[in-house]
């Protein structure tokens, strides 16, 4: 994927004129968020949609599930959402009895298996093409050993039509709404949010504050940025402007902040705010590449989720400024030029010492004891002591001892032996 | 509700942003040469199929000429110089009767040359979602409404009242898995551009 963003962007000679402007868009609504986001409501709501707002996850989530519950959706079908995994959208409304279907291919497939996605544009890039076909043996009922990805994405695109055609509502995200002209613009290469947007009477569409543009012909600098920066495509296939619900449909706008204005507020970290959502940073991040994307534990990885998850929630996400290798390819790739290195080094600063993970607490133990001589005996004596009585009940559930066999002790250690022998 | 709406504005507000100005337009934006060539490329390279008719009389032949035409037993034409099937309008409105629709043919507005993406302008259809029910999409483009690149293109579009409205490139298609390019996920297997008087 790389690769062929690599191409899509040689093959352009404005390209960095395109990233120049597109920063300075974004910039530009940022610095006047508040204006923007009155002007988009006034619009939309014009049109005929009504505008929703969420001041966290918990506001989003009962505002959507009150839609949903009022007009008595029971199956609903949702594209893919950054903001919903953030939210934790399905399992709320799961657990009150509304069924969500995800349609991205790749979502679906996690979905099924119970797993967060673990890219942004490629949900299930974890995932081997013979763990899909176990998959969807056991929930599609196709048939076993099917590992041929045309021949399984035609079993998922039976499934997914006869869900577009059952549900009774569809839940999308947004990639840019417009303040001029209250429209929405939704993106995608398999056409899921826009059968999810045209078949049931009611859409709600669920975006971050951030996600807005001043005018319609900005567009045209972050779609040509977009699906490049993203797969190498110059386009999506489908890029659908939505103003206003359809004849005889309802449309629903739930605008979520859920951080994003104490982002803004943070003059080191705002920057991130301009992002765009392509993914780029992670195809091109070593150590994303090396690690893979549930390592993160955070709705979105690599370099954009590393400040994202570490700006939100400190405590949480400590570790991850401090598991870059600072190489800039982030930087150089980043259609909206954010700048990721600076903004990780920063985070260090304001981190340094609050990781409270185990290991930091074991290596200051053992920075302790070899520092002193005798207690540093004593230490091994009584570890060697334990390991021998502890039962291997107690051993297979250490982290060390998950998939590793307990190492035969000596009785004695090499110090106590060199002395025993009296040299 | 409202008190929701004031915080997150409130907040906003107190965000101590620099003054930025939206950046002034800095003249034109490269072209990409011929244009229906051009197109055609993007359009191949985005998984479709460019058709040219040089006349406009010889659309409906040509039309008739494509493998998808031949195979469908209904055609759902929104295109005035193709008179498709006839579809009663409950038929339009019920979804599931149009499950099995095999070819749909529509008009485009316009055409981006860098992309080959066809805008089309869902917002009058009896029903939207025949864009993505249909199996296969044929979209006709006169040639005269070929621009260079996207920002020719938002040039010439309009968003002032409610209505749908869509970019296409190409056919449906997913990389989810092992990142293995199908075409022909949700929504139609196939895309055709006719590019009329080209």
């Amino acid at each position: 994927v790389r690769a062929r963003r690599d191409a899509a962007a040689a093959a352009l000679p404005e390209w960095e004129r395109l990233r120049e402007r597109a920063a300075a868009i974004r910039r530009h609504t940022l610095a006047n968020l508040g204006a923007y986001l009155e002007e988009f409501e006034r619009n939309a709501t014009r049109l005929g949609a009504h505008v929703h707002w969420a001041r966290d996850a918990a506001e989003h989530n009962a505002i959507v599930e009150g839609i949903l519950r009022e007009r008595g959706v029971r199956r609903a079908v949702k594209s893919k959402s950054m903001l919903t995994e953030e939210c934790g959208l399905n399992a709320h409304l799961e657990a009150r009895g509304i069924e969500v279907v995800d349609t991205d291919l790749g979502e679906r497939i996690v979905q099924l298996r119970r797993e967060p996605p673990s890219h942004i544009v490629l949900p299930a890039v974890h995932l081997r093409r013979q763990e899909v076909g176990a998959l969807f043996h056991e929930h599609l009922g196709s048939a076993a050993g099917l590992d041929d990805p045309a021949e399984l994405a035609e079993v998922a695109r039976r499934a997914l039509r006869a869900a577009f055609l059952g549900a009774q509502a569809g839940l999308t995200g947004v990639n840019f709404a417009l303040a001029e002209s209250g429209g929405l613009v939704i993106c995608t290469n398999e056409g899921n949010a826009d059968l999810g947007m045209t078949l049931p009477p009611l859409h709600v569409a669920c975006l971050g504050i951030e996600k807005l543009l001043p005018r319609a012909a900005d567009l045209a600098v972050f779609l040509r940025l977009l699906a490049r920066s993203a797969t190498g495509q110059a386009i999506t296939a489908y890029s659908s402007h939505v103003h206003g619900p359809r004849p005889g449909g309802e449309l629903h706008v739930v605008l979520v902040d859920n951080g994003r204005s104490a982002l803004l507020a943070d003059a080191e970290l705002r920057g991130a705010l301009a992002c765009i959502r392509c993914g780029a940073c992670l195809n091109t991040c070593p150590v994303y590449r090396r690690s893979g994307g549930h390592s993160y534990a955070t709705p979105v990885a690599g370099p954009i989720g590393s400040v994202l998850g570490a700006a939100r929630e400190p405590e949480r996400h400590a570790s991850l400024p401090f598991a870059c290798s600072l190489c800039g390819s982030c930087r150089e790739v980043c259609p909206v030029r954010i700048d990721l290195p600076l903004q990780l080094v920063a985070l260090r600063g304001r981190l340094r010492g609050r990781e409270r993970t185990p290991r930091r607490l074991a290596l200051r133990l053992a920075a302790a004891a070899m520092a002193r001589p005798a207690l540093f005996e004593g230490a091994a004596r009584l570890a060697r002591g334990l390991l021998a009585v502890l039962p291997e009940s107690w051993w297979r559930r250490t982290p060390w001892g998950r998939g590793r066999a307990r190492p035969p002790l000596p009785r004695r250690s090499f110090r106590e032996e060199w002395r025993r022998r009296g040299r | 509700v409202d008190a929701s709406r004031a915080a997150i504005l409130a907040a906003v507000r107190r965000a101590r942003t620099e003054p930025a100005p939206l950046p002034p337009d800095d003249g034109a934006w490269p072209g990409a040469g011929d244009l229906a060539e051009s197109f055609a490329r993007a359009c191949a390279a985005a998984g479709g199929r460019c058709v040219r008719v040089p006349e406009a009389a010889g659309l409906e032949a040509a039309l008739r000429a494509l493998p998808e035409a031949a195979r469908a037993a209904r055609i759902y034409s929104a295109h005035p110089g193709f008179a498709g099937a006839h579809f009663a309008p409950d038929e339009l409105a019920e979804p599931r009767r149009l499950a099995g629709l095999e070819l749909a043919v529509l008009p485009g507005v316009l055409g981006v040359a860098e992309s080959g993406a066809v805008w089309v302008d869902a917002g009058a259809l009896p029903q939207r979602a025949v864009l993505w029910l249909a199996e296969h999409l044929v979209l006709a483009l006169p040639a005269a409404d070929l621009v260079p690149q996207l920002h020719a293109a938002y040039a010439r579009l309009r968003f002032e009242g409610p209505g749908f409205g869509v970019f296409v490139a190409g056919p449906s298609k997913t990389a989810d898995i092992e990142q293995s390019l199908v075409v022909g996920a949700q929504g139609p297997r196939s895309t055709t551009v006719m590019l009329v008087g080209a």
